[in-house]
């Protein structure tokens, strides 16, 4: 990274050398030319007075003729020296302001900038590869959480984007290949602070590229990685990246989840999205024939789920056999009634329109809704700026690949206890998940629940550490209202992690010993006063037992010689 | 033979040679230390200190601060001067004098610096 003082002191040689002659050149003409005091004896004018007079006439400032009127001979000599003056400092000034306005100069400058933001971060930050639509919704998720993060991307408009961005805290921005290990460097790749690098540019082999240079340079750094294709999902994998993400296998995942136990889809739902917004409704996707139209990567990964849960499916594409469609796929795109009308729109439960194009997507979902108006409709969303006209085509479910990826990596840096308990949450029976459900429901209101985790260390939760020995404190104890033991917060504790063993929805009962972690689902105001009940021995003490403590030294040895 | 070359060590050299001129002499005698002498000694450092912006080597730095340091001392005795004569009405006092004889060998001293750098540069480069 080139230092700017020095690229400006390079290219300003030659002028300031010129500014240095003229003005040297016309002081020693002054000196020189004998001048007149006022009583009219011969006078010649010092250093002094020269480098004062051609200081002010350089600068065309023009104090007069000092300290005596000066003869006709100084005058020619002015008159010459003035215009010389004048050229140099236009000269230097010209060629410091084109320096300044060259590209690549601005680039160093804002590369240096960059720079200095990302070294200045002292809290752990993320540093985010590609500023498209996943990452520009991460970061500001990230932000309103306030996480830093710092983001390389070599789309300028971007990055201008970005500093457009009503952000709550400053994001330094680069506009610099990421691919390139000198951008990474500089976006903190080594910084000490830095606590994972994300990776979601459009390119996959750019993505590839950046989690080997990741892995190569600061192995222990954990990497999530965007990854669009099986091949390259499991090359990202293969050499230790922590977390891939696919984006269409994750939907057709969720799809799956929604059409095998609809609770299930409806806790991943509620846990996943951002605290805070309406409560989504619940899905119920049919079971039985399902039209599919577009049989790309996305396709393909929804094709498979439902085969899988016992559907059939009719597939229309544009071109099968260059695609891979089964046999018996509808060569068209889908968009006119004879091709739905043909694949049997009529008597299908669902319709899938999954190409990667926006207005065909939508042109499907009109012309099959209105054939058949009581169909399911997914569809999916290519293009973040087109979500007013997806909300107003009242379709079932839109699934958007920014989002998607976006609401994965913050589930996985935010609270990675979520991401685990969703995984194992899918292996229980039906009945569990309903259950789990209205118990939820039964403490949120209309809002999408937050959730926490309290992880017991000296450090975060003081007061158990003080109070736990023993097993003393138990997981009922957390949820008590620290203001009145007798009322429950609005709060359920869904995973206990010790050690390797986790515990789904562990007993009340349960003792909390040092180090373990515990997820918990409920109410803001929960949250907040949980948090006050383990870091504070007093609280925790009397939503214990229900006796108060004495706070202070004197009390405390008071009630000591009363209780002896 | 590199023109570059040839004017840098000019410069650096006549920045020397002009600071030597001014500082022979008896120290308090204003009369031994010529004012034209000490304007062309700045004029020349200064230039000399420009040519030598940019160079970001181990050698360059060390040259440039040495350059610096001649700039800083020569302009000292050349506001010690001026003020002396126009501004305090002291006019050339001997004490004043040997001041800035002084400053502009301290000058010397840091052009002598220079110069055996470059000399050391030129006779590394050779090899």
């Amino acid at each position: 990274m080139p230092n700017v003082i020095f690229l400006v002191l390079r290219r300003m040689r030659t002028p300031l050398i010129a500014l240095v002659s003229v003005y040297a050149f016309s002081v020693l003409g002054l000196v020189l030319i004998p001048g007149m005091d006022d009583t009219g004896q011969p006078w010649r004018m010092g250093f002094f007075h020269a480098f004062y007079f051609v200081s002010f006439m350089g600068s065309t400032t023009g104090f007069g003729e000092i300290p005596y009127p000066f003869t006709d001979a100084q005058r020619l000599w002015v008159l010459l020296t003035l215009y010389l003056t004048v050229i140099a400092w236009v000269y230097a000034i010209g060629t410091l302001i084109a320096l300044i306005q060259t590209p690549a100069f601005r680039d160093v400058v804002a590369r240096n900038r960059f720079v200095r933001g990302v070294r200045r971060i002292q809290e752990p930050f993320y540093l985010v590869c590609g500023y498209g639509d996943a990452a520009r919704q991460l970061i500001r998720a990230l932000a309103n959480r306030g996480l830093r993060a710092a983001t390389v991307d070599s789309d300028r408009s971007r990055i201008d984007a970005l500093e457009l961005e009503d952000l709550p805290l400053h994001v330094p921005g680069l506009c610099a290949d990421a691919a390139d290990s000198s951008a990474l460097l500089d976006g903190g790749l080594k910084h000490r602070a830095c606590a994972g690098l994300v990776v979601l540019t459009d390119d996959e082999q750019s993505n590839l590229k950046i989690a080997i240079t990741s892995k190569l340079l600061n192995p222990r750094l954990p990497v999530i990685c965007r990854a669009e294709t099986q091949d390259a999902a499991a090359n990202i994998a293969s050499f230790g990246t922590e977390h891939v993400i696919d984006p269409f296998e994750r939907f057709a995942n969720q799809l799956a989840m929604a059409l095998a136990s609809p609770s299930l889809y409806l806790l991943h739902e509620w846990l996943t999205r951002a605290p805070g917004t309406p409560l989504p409704d619940p899905l119920f996707p049919p079971h039985g024939r399902w039209i599919l139209c577009g049989f790309g990567r996305f396709g393909k990964a929804v094709n498979a789920r439902l085969l899988d849960s016992g559907n059939s499916v009719t597939v229309i594409e544009k071109d099968p056999p260059l695609a891979g469609a089964p046999p018996d796929a509808i060569a068209a795109r889908g968009t006119e009634a004879d091709t739905l009308l043909e694949a049997g729109v009529r008597d299908a439960v669902g319709i899938i329109a999954a190409t990667n194009d926006d207005a065909n997507n939508l042109s499907i979902v009109m012309t099959a809704m209105d054939l058949n108006p009581d169909l399911f409709v997914v569809a999916r969303q290519n293009r973040s700026e087109n979500d007013a006209i997806f909300r107003a085509a009242g379709v079932s479910l839109v699934t958007r690949n920014g989002q998607i990826i976006a609401s994965r990596v913050l589930a996985l840096i935010t609270t990675p206890l979520t991401a685990r308990f969703l995984e194992l949450a899918q292996a229980q029976p039906k009945a569990w998940a309903d259950q789990l459900i209205s118990r939820v429901s039964g403490i949120v209101e209309d809002r999408v629940p937050h959730t926490w985790a309290i992880r017991v260390s000296a450090l975060e939760a003081a007061a158990i550490t003080e109070l736990g020995a023993g097993g003393a404190v138990q997981l009922d104890h957390l949820v008590r209202d620290p203001a009145d033991r007798e009322e429950k917060l609005p709060a359920i504790a869904l995973m206990l992690k010790r050690g390797a063993r986790e515990t789904l929805l562990p007993d009340p009962a349960e003792s909390i010993v040092g180090s373990d972690e515990i997820l918990f689902c409920g109410l803001e105001t929960a949250a907040h006063r949980m948090d006050r009940l383990v870091a504070n021995p007093h609280l925790l003490a009397y939503a214990m037992t229900g006796d108060q403590r004495p706070q202070s030294w004197a009390w405390r040895h008071l009630s000591r010689l009363r209780a002896a | 033979m590199n023109l570059e070359k040839v004017v840098f060590a000019f410069f650096t050299l006549l920045a020397l040679t002009l600071n030597f001129g001014f500082f022979l002499g008896e120290m308090s005698n204003p009369v031994e230390h010529n004012v034209y002498e000490l304007f062309a000694a700045i004029v020349v450092s200064l230039i000399a200190t420009i040519m030598k912006f940019g160079d970001r080597t181990q050698l360059g730095a060390v040259l440039l601060a040495a350059s610096l340091v001649a700039d800083l001392q020569l302009v000292a005795a050349a506001v010690l001067w001026g003020a002396a004569v126009h501004a305090l009405d002291a006019g050339l006092s001997a004490g004043i004098t040997a001041s800035i004889v002084s400053l502009s060998g301290g000058a010397l001293l840091a052009n002598i610096v220079s110069v055996v750098l470059l000399i050391i540069d030129t006779v590394m480069a050779r090899r």
